[in-house]
């Protein structure tokens, strides 16, 4: 007869556990990490060029890029200065996972960063399941993209300690409105830090390089 | 569509869970699903029914149970269902919540034969 055994097992039990053991090598070489994700096309490449070609003269980074197909990002990130680019072509999976991150930091030397930067794959969905062992995930979102954003990806800005309003230069053409926007994401998340931010012409950029240097919540 | 991976993930798991019993065939697999998760149950039994295909899983039943999103408030201490996604306490109207279900992507139990009995 068949019998009733309890399981009690996370689904993604496996995706944690190498997860934790990402976060605990990160945090044995002092490294912090972030998660970027956002749609296809909000600016986490561009956010990233930025960004490390202000902090890259006095913090080592690492990145990796993950994308579905082409390694683009991470030649344009090689390209704006990265030194230590590692790309992870998922090959049509929709997110990245632990195992990835970890087979990417095999042959990266974790003494000689200090911050570790993962781009994921563009998707506001499945990337909010899966535990990189980062620090903290930096969600995206553009004004080309609607203001009901958090309303419609609660998961991942429930997830995330940071959104980014991104095209801040394209505000005057869209129907977006940045009160609304910010209102949205608080009833989802009421801790987030947000930063608004043109990556094109650098308005705003500033105080996010200040915050990111030293990255806390 | 990553409620394939999803499915693939429960498919090893209860498999390999299986082996360490020493169970016969799993008739169901009971599993809970947050309502936060973003994980949808049809496009989950979708994804078992083609990720169990050829394996010892084929035909298994796979029971989803869907948790609410539940919040409690760090400030007051209330605890209230969150409706449509909105983490604001209900009495205090503060935005500091936690969440204490609704995350959930858990095994629950199968039902199999048990042989060791």
């Amino acid at each position: 007869m068949a019998a009733k055994i309890k399981i009690e097992k996370k689904i993604l039990s496996e995706n944690d556990k190498i997860a934790a053991a990402i976060r605990e090598r990160l945090h044995q070489n002092n490294i912090v990490s972030l998660n970027f994700v956002s749609s296809p096309g909000s600016g986490k490449t561009s956010l990233l060029e930025k960004t490390i070609g202000y902090l890259g003269k006095d913090i080592k980074i690492g990145l990796i890029a993950g994308d579905v197909q082409t390694e683009n990002d991470a030649n344009r990130l090689k390209a704006a200065g990265g030194e230590i680019v590692r790309p992870v072509v998922t090959g049509g999976a929709c997110h990245l996972d632990a195992r990835m991150i970890s087979k990417a930091l095999e042959n990266l030397d974790l003494e000689k960063i200090q911050m570790l930067f993962i781009e994921n794959v563009g998707n506001l969905v499945c990337p909010s399941s899966y535990d990189l062992g980062e620090d903290m995930k930096v969600v995206l979102m553009s004004v080309t993209e609607g203001d009901d954003k958090p309303l419609k990806y609660p998961a991942m800005f429930r997830r995330s300690s940071v959104m980014i309003i991104n095209k801040l230069d394209l505000l005057p053409h869209c129907d977006f409105n940045m009160e609304t926007a910010r209102q949205n994401a608080l009833k989802i998340n009421g801790k987030f830090k947000i930063f608004e931010m043109s990556c094109r012409t650098g308005d705003g950029l500033d105080e996010w390089y200040s915050w990111v240097k030293n990255p806390k919540i | 569509m990553h409620e394939l991976a999803i499915a693939e993930s429960i498919i090893k798991t209860v498999l390999d869970e299986a082996e360490r019993r020493n169970l016969g065939p799993v008739k169901k697999i009971a599993v809970r699903v947050g309502a936060l998760t973003d994980v949808v149950p049809d496009a989950l039994r979708f994804g078992f029914e083609a990720a169990s295909a050829d394996t010892e899983l084929e035909g298994t039943k796979l029971e989803i149970k869907t948790i609410p999103v539940v919040g409690k408030c760090r400030n007051c201490g209330k605890g209230f269902n969150v409706e449509e996604h909105i983490f604001i306490c209900p009495v205090c109207e503060s935005f500091d919540i936690e969440m204490t279900t609704g995350g959930e992507l858990d095994i629950e139990y199968i039902e199999a034969d048990d042989r060791s009995i």
